[in-house]
């Protein structure tokens, strides 16, 4: 085993123990508090805990690698995954906590006053959770497979067991005070190679300033960039877009609206204390959040400028094959990195053309590879794949948890089996936990895309359903066969684009209609159709609504108390 | 919920909403507009090193949401104050 192995066994260990240790310690003397966590939290604790909750393996391990390859065109995960935050703010979390119910489909449900709407709501939430798990998957294969130094899939098949035995802990998701420390174990982990690496090359601690920094005498590190990666024919790292500008405008709103459709996000707002907390929690969640992602363009630039001087030290000059670094072959060893050496002269070309490009760089290996690249530490490499695992293990339990109650809570006992047992409903929630965590698992040995792309995916798929149905909830006077039609539109239409482009739940070989040509409404790529679904989600809903009955003064009255910020939370009512 | 609560809830939401609509036109600037539809033209100007469109797109849209949100959050505290709706002290 070599140094780096054991350091992150050792690291890897003590945090995990960390997070046990407090969740039993939590647990003894807070049971009753299990499902009003965050009651009495203060609200900076539960920011805090919020943005442990959100940021996945999507943020953490493939983000800012996204970013390195993308350059501003990457700029549309750092605006959709934050800006989403204003929206919950000022639209959703105050309007819920009022509300007082305790799950998404709950709500519809009471607003609605429909049992469809609530099964509609189930299903959607389902599709989009699900989604992000396969997405955590991805995160959680690329990191065990390099510390393991196997294969992906054997690294994948290594986190499918370790999700699930810590899924089935399952309560921790619960309890705030596990998430801080798991917060302040990923921030380290993120910031001190981003400052390690910024003090290098810039001379600036904070990454946020080297960036705009200038480097060897008068250029910017920004404009050095867009020099080197000319060189070898791509386009400016500083301007290149993704695909169109009106693809990117698409694209960070289906995040946005997303982030605010999610329920694992927007369950944290209904057990605040009040409503001035769940306003001030968003603000916190959000401040938090900033911290990671106001860094990671930094680390994606420089991870970027290493990787290039790495195989091109000198213009010309490229690096000798069998004079490779150690984190070259430790990668290679996962099959996420691989050289083919196209012009037999031993030596590794890293270009644009993909006739002559000899390397292939899976993005979802930067973050991790790059305090390696950089020559860090040991103990900086380690502590990464620590703050990696916490983030992509925090985030698909989390997940897990809440695909599991919406099976057993809002549907089976909610709908379809009121008289369920206690024993019942916890057998029934185990068992929808399983069989997400092998479908996930199954569908991550051949994900639709890198583990950011596909989590963009199931922003997209809430962004079509959710955001629309709890929107309209709260401003409108939306009737129930309006929202169950804006629901269903909206999801079916971005699934339709998604899968057809991508096979039906992602399996290969399934995708239809296979001689359109890619992205072909408007060059809108599937990950950002999610926003065009909403959009559908509004007209159907609002045309609907106009050919059919007017709510009853019942519902206008929840919807007045929802508004009122004085007062007790409304009683649910009936039709 | 009597007359006069449902009076005082409707001015109270009037001015919830303008409040709103000015926020979100301010996300919308420096998400959208700056750091998406006006980028090319932004960047020919240079702030510290950053284009600063692509500045917009990476570091300034995110500062900017961060201080929309406590600005809002201040802003209808004072309105519900303002109406009389302010939540009972817990």
């Amino acid at each position: 085993m070599s140094d780096v192995q054991t350091l992150t066994f050792v690291i890897v260990g003590l945090t995990f123990a960390l997070y046990i240790g407090i969740a039993i310690w939590a647990r003894a003397s807070s049971t009753k508090e299990f499902y009003v966590a965050g009651t009495g939290v203060h609200p900076v604790a539960n920011g805090m805990a919020t943005a442990a909750d959100w940021m996945s393996a999507a943020s953490f391990i493939s983000m800012a690698g996204l970013i390195a390859f993308l350059g501003y065109g990457g700029s549309v995960f750092l605006m959709g995954w934050t800006g989403g935050y204003v929206l919950l703010a000022l639209l959703l979390a105050p309007y819920l906590r009022k509300h007082g119910s305790y799950t998404v489909p709950e709500f519809i449900d009471d607003r609605y006053a429909s049992k469809g709407a609530r099964v509609v709501a189930v299903l959607c939430l389902i599709i989009a959770s699900i989604t992000y798990v396969i997405g955590q998957m991805k995160g959680i294969g690329v990191a065990f497979s390099r510390f393991l130094e196997v294969s992906y899939e054997v690294g994948l098949a290594t986190g499918i067991g370790i999700v699930f035995f810590y899924a089935v802990l399952g309560g921790m998701k619960g309890i705030t005070y596990t998430q801080i420390a798991q917060y302040v174990i990923m921030i380290i982990a993120y910031t001190v190679p981003a400052i390690f690496i910024s003090l290098t090359i810039t001379g600036h601690a904070l990454p946020q300033i080297g960036l705009g920094a200038m480097v060897d005498g008068g250029t910017s590190l920004l404009d050095k960039l867009d020099q080197v990666v000319n060189d070898v024919g791509f386009s400016d790292y500083t301007t290149s877009k993704r695909l169109s500008t009106l693809n990117m405008f698409f694209y960070t709103l289906s995040l946005m609206i997303g982030t605010a459709g999610l329920p694992h996000v927007i369950m944290r707002f209904f057990t605040v204390p009040s409503v001035k907390a769940a306003r001030s929690s968003a603000g916190w969640a959000l401040v938090f959040i900033a911290i990671l992602y106001t860094t990671a363009p930094g680390v994606a630039a420089m991870a970027r400028l290493n990787l290039m001087q790495t195989i091109e030290p000198v213009k010309g000059e490229h690096l000798v094959y069998e004079e490779r670094p150690d984190w070259f072959k430790n990668w290679e060893t996962t099959g996420l990195l691989k050289f083919e050496d196209k012009n037999e002269d031993g030596r590794i070309q890293y270009v644009a053309d993909k006739e002559t490009n000899e390397l292939t760089v899976d993005r979802d290996i930067m973050v991790l590879a790059n305090p390696e690249i950089a020559g860090l530490p040991n103990w900086v490499i380690a502590l990464v794949a620590a703050g990696g695992l916490a983030a992509a293990l925090s985030t698909a339990a989390g997940l897990l948890i809440a695909i599991a109650s919406s099976v057993s809570h809002d549907l089976l006992k909610g709908v379809f089996r009121p008289d369920i047992t206690e024993k019942g409903e916890l057998l029934a929630s185990r068992l929808a936990m399983a069989g997400a965590v092998g479908l996930a698992g199954y569908l991550g040995f051949n994900p639709p895309d890198f583990a950011a792309g596909t989590v963009a995916l199931a922003f997209g798929l809430a962004a079509s359903s959710i955001f629309p149905a709890i929107m309209l909830g709260v401003f409108t006077k939306m009737n129930k066969q309006g929202v169950i039609a804006g629901m269903l539109a909206g999801i079916i239409i971005t699934l339709l684009y998604v899968f057809q482009h991508r096979g039906i739940m992602f399996i290969p070989g399934t995708s239809f209609m296979g001689g359109m040509p890619a992205n072909w409404f408007l060059g809108i790529e599937p990950n950002a159709f999610g926003s065009i679904g909403a959009i559908f989600n509004f007209i159907v809903a609002f045309a609907v609504s106009k050919m059919t009955a007017p709510i009853s003064p019942e519902i206008e009255k929840v919807i007045a108390n929802m508004r009122m910020p004085k007062g007790q939370t409304t009683p649910a009512a009936t039709d | 919920m009597d007359n006069q609560e449902n009076g005082a809830l409707a001015a109270y939401w009037r001015d919830n909403l303008r409040l709103i609509y000015i926020c979100l036109g301010i996300w919308f600037a420096v998400s959208y507009l700056f750091g998406i539809l006006l980028v090319d033209q932004l960047n020919t100007i240079n702030l510290y090193g950053y284009k600063l469109g692509f500045w917009f797109a990476q570091q300034g849209s995110i500062y900017a949401f961060v201080a929309l949100i406590f600005f809002y959050n201040r802003a209808i505290a004072n309105i519900e104050r303002k109406h009389g709706v302010e939540e009972d002290a817990s």
